[in-house]
């Protein structure tokens, strides 16, 4: 407990970031081994979109919290993601036969696609400040979009087969269709697993971390809260706002893997620009630089429409009420000295409670 | 500082408050489910009478809210007709209808399905849309629960799936038979097709539409394309109609779009024919849509609200009746549907009691073998194969007078 007092506070959040993550997931985890029924079948359906949405709003939050610029064609990485991904896995599935294996190749092979665009976008974006880049991203998502719905891959013993807006392709016997243009992905196999979802937040959290408490996240947060004056110390502004960017578009992309590959089907429109939104959404009630926040708006704001049911048509009226309240609730000044003093009582109290105790 | 203070006390308690309630429903969703259906349907207090393990817990997913709520609404509503009906008559076979939204989401309406599930769904009506359709039909798939889709009209929503039928003709089947019909009534000479590509669909109908009017030797002069986030304009898609000379526009999509490329051709004085499929039907029960401009468009479907047969005179009296308006084709296939179910669950001896697997199978071994005289059948009765496809003929209609007309 002492130890916990004496840390900075940068490596105090780090530490309830992560035990927050494990501890919610062994709760899962117990409760759908142990309890009759497990977590309900609404719950488990949505756990590996939660995931992924986690992961979304982690890497979101690594461009807008950290690097400070405003990012809003982040689903366009995820569809990215998802689509690369899942064509990915279907075209494997013969070969590699283990699934948590494809699944993880899969996910790299995201990443690996999402960043290279990451890259690609961000060389003439990132020379942009402010609301261009806004501008700019919005309309990376939507170019992401058109250009997907009117993609037909398909895979057969000749080799990959391409075509775009019509479909022209003839499959050899025993060919599959990997993209089926508007129709998206039809997934054969569901091989995204609540532990692979897991296992992927922690490794967003543990990649963020590391950055942001390294020479380089300085550097990005240098540039992002002065940029005269980092580069007047020889801080190359745009080499580390696109560290950034391309990082979170990787993790972006490994994101919509996994979540493509939880669904049986998928379409280029359901990553449009309202997915990037909502995903901004999280970061910043969860607030802009603050990983565990994230975490929590992410997971809670994807339960709370279908938590919702019961309001029947004006579900969504009463989740946008849900958002402002706790919009306002969480950036009130009142509020927010309210529970600071009662945090400052009870941390006032405990050591002389924990005191006593130990003698 | 203290009036601060007390509001901020109320906002968090109303936040605490409503996260609550959300709980709530979530984990007593069994115990809410009568009081939920009565919310949302008239006539729920029947529904809620029944709700005591007698009946069949019905469920299905449809767009109830956003820019699709026309089609889920409707199969909802027509669902709920038939479930009252049947409920009213009080035979052996009850019904619990509940229906969840899905915003023409797959996503939500995986949420939806799951939500029916644990409700304890035994059978289904699948999704109302093509896209969502095809993702709870795997998992009724999965889960061995039979689904009869009024709707979801993709080839893949029963492709692989044994248990998954179909109350509508298939999007491949429309195109088909409208390349035919244009064919055979000789309608139009040259052919313009303005279709949505980011839809599944108006890209199956128009993709086999194209085919078959090849082989036909139909003349196709062109084609043009929108996008969800395009369809509030049609100027250049109908100009390049007009500067292709066709006489004819083929219209594989949904209503309103449809609206604006009839208002739009309008204002420009071009008047080539208009000809639709079943998504075309609700344009003239849409609000703020001049009706006197769809005049003369032509469209297939399988339902006519004009037909002279008593059941459907009784069907869109009651319709009108409930909701205000003249019940669409999806509202009749969903009301095909139950029928269809109490048809083939009579037959098959089923119970309520059964669990939804047993149920499954059952209803695998007899729908290929029953023929339901619905409100969609033309008469004639409808019929399904073991693939899960129904046997129907569209019928041909012309908008006379703001009615749908037959045109044969």
């Amino acid at each position: 407990m002492k130890k916990l007092r004496q840390m900075k506070r940068s490596t105090r959040s780090r530490v309830f970031t992560y035990a927050l993550v494990i501890v919610a997931f062994v709760v899962i985890q117990l409760l759908r081994t142990f309890k009759d029924g497990g977590v309900g079948s609404v719950l488990e359906g949505q756990l590996i979109p939660i995931c992924a949405y986690i992961v979304m709003a982690l890497a979101l939050n690594l461009v807008v919290g950290i690097s400070g610029e405003l990012s809003l064609g982040h689903a366009g990485f995820m569809s990215i993601g998802a689509f690369a991904g899942s064509a990915f896995a279907i075209a494997l599935q013969g070969s590699v036969t283990l699934s948590p294996l494809r699944l993880a190749l899969a996910m790299v092979f995201g990443a690996i696609v999402a960043a290279v665009l990451g890259f690609l976008i961000s060389v003439p974006v990132l020379r942009l400040n402010g609301d261009y880049l806004a501008i700019v991203t919005l309309a990376f998502g939507e170019i992401i979009k058109s250009i997907v719905t009117n993609i037909y891959l398909a895979v057969d013993g000749r080799g990959l087969h391409f075509s775009f807006l019509n479909d022209t392709i003839e499959l050899a016997d025993g060919g599959v269709e990997l993209i089926k243009g508007p129709m998206g992905v039809m997934n054969t196999q569901r091989i995204s697993s609540f532990v692979a979802g897991f296992v992927l937040v922690l490794i967003a959290l543990t990649v963020i971390f590391n950055l942001v408490n390294s020479r380089t996240g300085r550097a990005i947060m240098a540039a992002r809260d002065n940029r005269i004056a980092a580069e007047s110390v020889g801080i190359s502004v745009t080499k580390y706002k696109m560290i950034a960017f391309v990082v979170s578009a990787a993790l972006a992309g490994a994101a919509g893997t996994l979540y493509g590959l939880s669904q049986t089907t998928f379409v280029a429109t359901k990553f449009d620009f309202n997915t990037s939104i909502l995903i901004l959404v999280f970061v910043v009630l969860g607030g802009l630089g603050n990983m565990w926040g994230s975490v929590i708006a992410a997971a809670a704001l994807t339960i709370l429409p279908e938590a919702l049911r019961q309001f029947s048509e004006l579900r969504m009226l009463v989740y946008a009420i849900v958002l402002i309240l706790v919009m306002i609730a969480t950036n009130n000044p009142t509020i927010r000295g309210f529970f600071g003093r009662i945090g400052d009582k009870f941390r006032r109290r405990a050591p002389e409670e924990k005191g006593g105790a130990v003698q | 500082m203290k009036k601060l203070r007390i509001l901020s006390l109320a906002l968090a308690g109303a936040l605490c408050v409503s996260m609550l309630a959300g709980c709530g429903s979530s984990d007593q969703g069994t115990a809410n489910t009568p009081a939920a259906g009565g919310e949302t349907t008239p006539a729920g207090t029947e529904t809620g009478s029944t709700a005591t393990g007698a009946a069949f817990k019905l469920g299905g997913t449809g767009p109830l809210t956003g820019g699709a709520a026309i089609y889920g609404l409707a199969a909802q509503r027509g669902a709920q007709i038939a479930v009252d009906e049947i409920n009213a008559e009080g035979g052996d076979i009850q019904f619990e209808l509940r229906y969840e939204d899905d915003v023409h989401v797959a996503e939500t309406a995986v949420n939806a399905y799951n939500t029916l599930k644990e409700w304890g769904m035994q059978i289904s009506l699948g999704s109302v849309t093509s896209t969502p359709g095809i993702a709870t039909s795997v998992l009724n798939y999965e889960d061995r629960i039979f689904a009869l889709t009024p709707s979801a009209s993709s080839p893949d929503v029963i492709e692989g799936k044994d248990n998954v039928f179909q109350m509508c003709f298939s999007d491949p089947n429309q195109g088909l038979a409208s390349a035919q019909y244009i064919y055979e009534q000789g309608l139009g000479e040259k052919v313009f097709i303005i279709w949505k590509n980011d839809d599944v669909y108006s890209t199956g109908i128009k993709d086999q539409f194209v085919a078959e009017a090849e082989a036909l030797g139909l003349e196709v002069v062109g084609d043009a394309t929108f996008t969800e986030d395009t369809q509030n304009d049609f100027t250049v898609q109908v100009s390049q109609a007009q500067q292709a000379g066709a006489d004819l526009i083929f219209l594989p999509i949904y209503y309103q779009p449809a609206s604006l490329i009839l208002s739009q051709a309008a204002a420009t004085g071009y008047t080539p024919k208009f000809f639709g499929v079943d998504g075309m039907d609700g344009i003239l029960t849409m609000d703020g849509f001049d009706a006197s401009l769809a005049e003369g468009v032509m469209l297939l479907t399988p339902f006519n609200a004009d037909a002279e047969d008593e059941a459907t005179q009784n069907f869109v009296a009651k319709y009108q009746e409930l909701y205000n308006e003249t019940p669409n084709q999806f509202a009749a296939d969903a009301y095909d549907c139950v029928y269809a179910y109490k048809l083939a669950l009579e037959t098959a001896g089923c119970t309520p009691d059964m669990s939804a697997e047993e149920i499954c199978d059952a209803l695998i071994e007899v729908f290929p073998t029953i023929t339901l005289t619905g409100l969609t059948g033309d008469g004639a009765g409808i019929t399904w194969d073991s693939t899960g496809a129904v046997s129907k003929s569209p019928k041909g209609m012309v908008i006379q007078n703001g009615a749908y007309v037959g045109m044969d």
